[in-house]
């Protein structure tokens, strides 16, 4: 009994203040990703203007990768708000549509490093090429991290742990999700700005 | 309303399950969730790493002060890397070097310093049960026993570890013919510190939350202890800068074993000429010191904070200028990231680009003065208790500002020509950093033992370690300052090759009976550290009469640290010989309501306040 009205202190204690420290936590884990990735694009630019660089057309693909992950964000959005008004089937339908998505991404992405090879641009060889592949490589790694995610909430969201009074995970997974989105916008108009 | 109540017990219920089980050995010591004993964990490890750090420290420096030596006696721990005359073999000299600096900077003054004191004060200072996330934490500590246990095997292995210095400058470290330790020792070099990034990330995700969203009722920021002030700005530096380390270790990973040329140019080996092109060495230099600077600082705040924290206990005064000590903190923060090429003033650099990172890097002199003066200002007229915690926050000030005024010097770039990669920058950087940071470490271990253990440390090994240590370390870096400015170069395998540094023979020999002497000081506070964990006078309380929370918890914490409620806080930590009040001290969980004949006229009207708020 003592032990709970300790619990019951701890929780109080977690809520006085600022937002839920899983919340928090992930926000925080969100900068650390966006200074890696802030590092790489600095010194993209940073050997730029080096000379010795590489002048090619980005691959096509690009624009229709850009859609999908859109797309997949507006997806993400209604399951959580599927979530909210506890209708399971949506919510269910829209999260196995985004994880679709998704895997959609990682395919395009594969296809444009196609492009990129028939283009003569290869990961060894001069760095312009070399940095596009690995800018979206690593990106492309986070977001299988994000699909593993969307299959926890997947899962859970199937035993009826995601309802509209359990949110935490499957906001967290959205916010998540959208930070990648938008990463990767950030990456490509970065890239067709400097390129 | 209602729907809050229901997540609440469904977390009560998830709570209760973590709680019933009882803890086994493993899972209370070695798989520990608890903030107490991770801190413990990494001071264990730290305190191992200094002393493998200090021991290849000797052996270089016998290399350096007495190059006729016979080291055949260290065959037995070095094998094939002592030559058949009996010399230490000067790559491995190199490696010696290298892990020395990586294990100092990394693994005893971030690891073992920020993940000591953070994990184990945040908590106790804020008013908080455990660290927001108890398993991230955990994770935290093990992915730095895993880097350890992969730099530790890099020692052993054929090739000899990691060898182009702590900085790990390509191209020497991006190709793996270019010296024997460019080669598997390098790469486990890079696994290490990847999993020590990870490690210091997630420690640091973890200090931040629970500062900002744990701290019990009434602990305002403004009402913070400057230790938590400082691990909060640390753990922010990391959070910014980490991730930039891992972006440069990642490339330099692809340039070792994929073929790629960011870091590499045309470059020819044994007059072969490798296919790469169009990469730049410098872009490295850029990425590792946007880590690096900042490193300096993660490394030094904290025991800044401890400092705080010591010197204001111990003068029985209120730190002067509590606003000031955090601005200049947050200051000092903004700026670390603005003034790393001043590591690279000789790269050809554009010399107008150069006097703009002088400018700024000489704009750091200022809030660190300010904490200098406030420091001193502290000191000033206080009733100065001597315990060794204090002697070694002395003994960091002064560090600070010798080392600090050797800093002025570096940060021109036009007397850095002549200075820089010379013993001059380690003269500055072992008194500003490695010395400074070091005594707070110490300083922070005399005088949070009793909480840690619940036992005294000796007070008389306690000065016997700090005068030889204080001395020893001036008389190990003082000397330095002049071999570096005649023009000696670091990371030499030996000064008599030229014959214009002979004169400094019997200098380097002075230089190398100290750093023994020294080292050999540090093995008292082993002996006085073991024995005092057991043997030790049982701790009162409160022994340093000091004002902040972790004194209001029991002699031996258990997990929740506070058995009955968390206490609540009602002023500032640094009520310290408040006019009027009957001690010389009012802890912060004492209101104001309890102590009018020390209460200021602002303080009455709060008195009022908790009134109001007890009844509502
Ligand atoms: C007054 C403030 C300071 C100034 C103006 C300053 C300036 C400099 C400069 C210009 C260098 C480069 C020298 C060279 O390589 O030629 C340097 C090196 C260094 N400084 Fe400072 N410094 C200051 C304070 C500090 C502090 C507070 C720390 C650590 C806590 C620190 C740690 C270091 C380290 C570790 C290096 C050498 C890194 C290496 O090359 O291995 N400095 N400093
Ligand atoms: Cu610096």
């Amino acid at each position: 009994m003592n032990q709970a009205i300790e619990n019951i202190e701890i929780i109080r204690d977690r809520r006085a203040m600022g937002m839920n420290p899983s919340k928090f936590i992930v926000w925080l884990f969100i900068v650390s990703i966006a200074m890696l990735f802030a590092a790489l694009t600095s010194a993209y630019i940073v050997k730029q203007s080096g000379g010795e660089w590489l002048n090619f057309n980005l691959p096509g693909m690009f624009w229709i990768t850009s859609i999908i992950i859109i797309v997949s964000s507006v997806t993400m959005q209604l399951a959580l708000s599927s979530a909210r008004a506890d209708r399971f089937n949506r919510l269910r339908t829209y999260l196995i549509v985004t994880v679709l998505l998704g895997l959609a991404f990682l395919i395009g992405q594969y296809q444009s490093w196609k492009q990129l090879v028939e283009l003569d641009v290869y990961f060894v060889g001069n760095p312009a090429g070399s940095f596009l592949y690995v800018l979206t490589g690593l990106h492309a790694a986070h977001i299988i991290s994000g699909l593993i995610f969307l299959l926890i909430v997947i899962v859970s969201s199937f035993k009826l742990k995601i309802h509209s009074r359990s949110l935490i995970r499957i906001e967290i997974c959205t916010t998540y999700w959208h930070f990648l989105g938008g990463l990767w916008l950030y990456l490509f108009m970065f890239l067709k700005l400097n390129h | 309303m209602s729907t809050k109540n229901i997540e609440l017990e469904a977390e009560l219920h998830e709570h209760d399950h973590d709680h019933e089980h009882h803890q086994s050995f493993i899972t209370k010591y070695i798989f520990s969730t608890d903030h107490k004993i991770i801190a413990k964990q990494y001071l264990f490890t730290g305190i191992f790493w200094a002393f493998i750090g200090g021991l290849l420290s000797v052996v270089f420096r016998l290399q350096l002060g007495f190059p006729d030596m016979d080291l055949e006696w260290l065959r037995p721990f070095f094998g094939k890397w002592i030559t058949i005359n009996g010399k230490l073999d000067p790559e491995f000299y190199l490696a010696l070097v290298t892990m020395h600096g990586t294990i100092m900077v990394f693994f005893v003054l971030t690891a073992g310093l920020s993940g000591t004191f953070s994990n184990y004060l945040i908590p106790l200072q804020i008013g908080a049960r455990d660290m927001a996330s108890g398993f991230i934490n955990m994770l935290s500590y093990w992915f730095f026993f895993a880097s350890s246990v992969v730099m530790f095997i890099s020692f052993f292995i054929e090739t000899g570890p990691a060898s182009g210095g702590w900085v790990v400058y390509p191209p020497l470290s991006a190709l793996p013919q270019a010296m024997s330790g460019s080669g598997l020792g390098m790469t486990m070099w890079l696994t290490a510190m990847a999993l020590f990034i990870a490690s210091t990330l997630l420690g640091g995700i973890n200090y931040i939350t629970t500062v900002i969203n744990l701290r019990t009722k009434g602990m305002s920021f403004s009402r913070l202890p400057l230790t938590i002030w400082a691990f909060l700005l640390t753990a922010i530096i990391g959070l910014l800068s980490f991730p930039v380390l891992l972006a440069a270790a990642l490339l330099l990973i692809l340039d070792r074993s994929f073929g790629t040329s960011f870091y590499l140019a045309e470059i020819f080996i044994n007059g072969e000429a490798l296919p790469n092109m169009g990469g730049s060495p410098i872009l490295y230099q850029h990425l590792f010191w946007f880590l690096g600077h900042p490193e300096v600082y993660i490394v030094l705040l904290p025991a800044l904070g401890i400092t705080s924290e010591v010197i204001a206990t111990n003068s029985r005064k209120p730190i002067f200028g509590y606003r000031a000590m955090i601005g200049s903190m947050m200051g000092i923060t903004i700026l670390s990231f603005i003034v790393w090429a001043h590591h690279m003033f000789v790269t050809g650099m554009n010399p107008f680009l150069g006097s703009i990172f002088m400018l700024l890097t000489l704009i750091i002199a200022v809030p660190s003065a300010v904490k200098v003066f406030n420091y001193l200002t502290t000191l000033w007229k206080g009733n100065i208790v001597f315990t060794p915690a204090m002697l070694f926050s002395i003994g960091l000030v002064s560090f600070f500002i010798s080392g600090g005024l050797t800093g002025i010097f570096l940060g021109n770039s036009a007397i850095d020509i002549q200075l820089h990669d010379t013993y001059f920058v380690v003269a500055h950087f072992h008194l500003v950093m490695g010395s400074a940071a070091f005594f707070g470490m110490m300083a922070g271990v005399y005088h949070w033992f009793p909480k840690m253990f619940g036992r005294m440390m000796d007070e008389k090994l306690g000065y016997v370690h700090f005068w030889l240590t204080f001395i020893g370390i001036y008389l190990v870096f003082f000397p330095m300052h002049y071999i570096g400015i005649a023009g000696f170069p670091r990371r030499y395998y030996s000064f008599t090759n030229f014959d214009t540094f002979s004169m400094f023979t019997d200098l380097n020999a002075f230089v190398s009976v100290a750093a023994i002497i020294t080292f050999g000081a540090q093995i008292i506070f082993a002996f006085n550290f073991l024995y005092s964990i057991f043997k030790g006078r049982i701790a009162p309380a409160n022994p340093w009469r000091s004002n902040t929370l972790e004194w209001t918890t029991p002699r031996n914490p258990g997990h929740g640290n506070w058995p009955g409620k968390i206490p609540e806080v009602y002023r500032w930590p640094y009520d310290y010989s408040k006019p009027g009040a009957k001690e010389d001290f009012i802890p912060q969980n004492i209101p104001y309501s309890q102590t009018p004949e020390s209460n200021l006229p602002f303080e009455k009207d709060l008195v009022e306040k908790e009134k109001a708020e007890k009844e509502s």
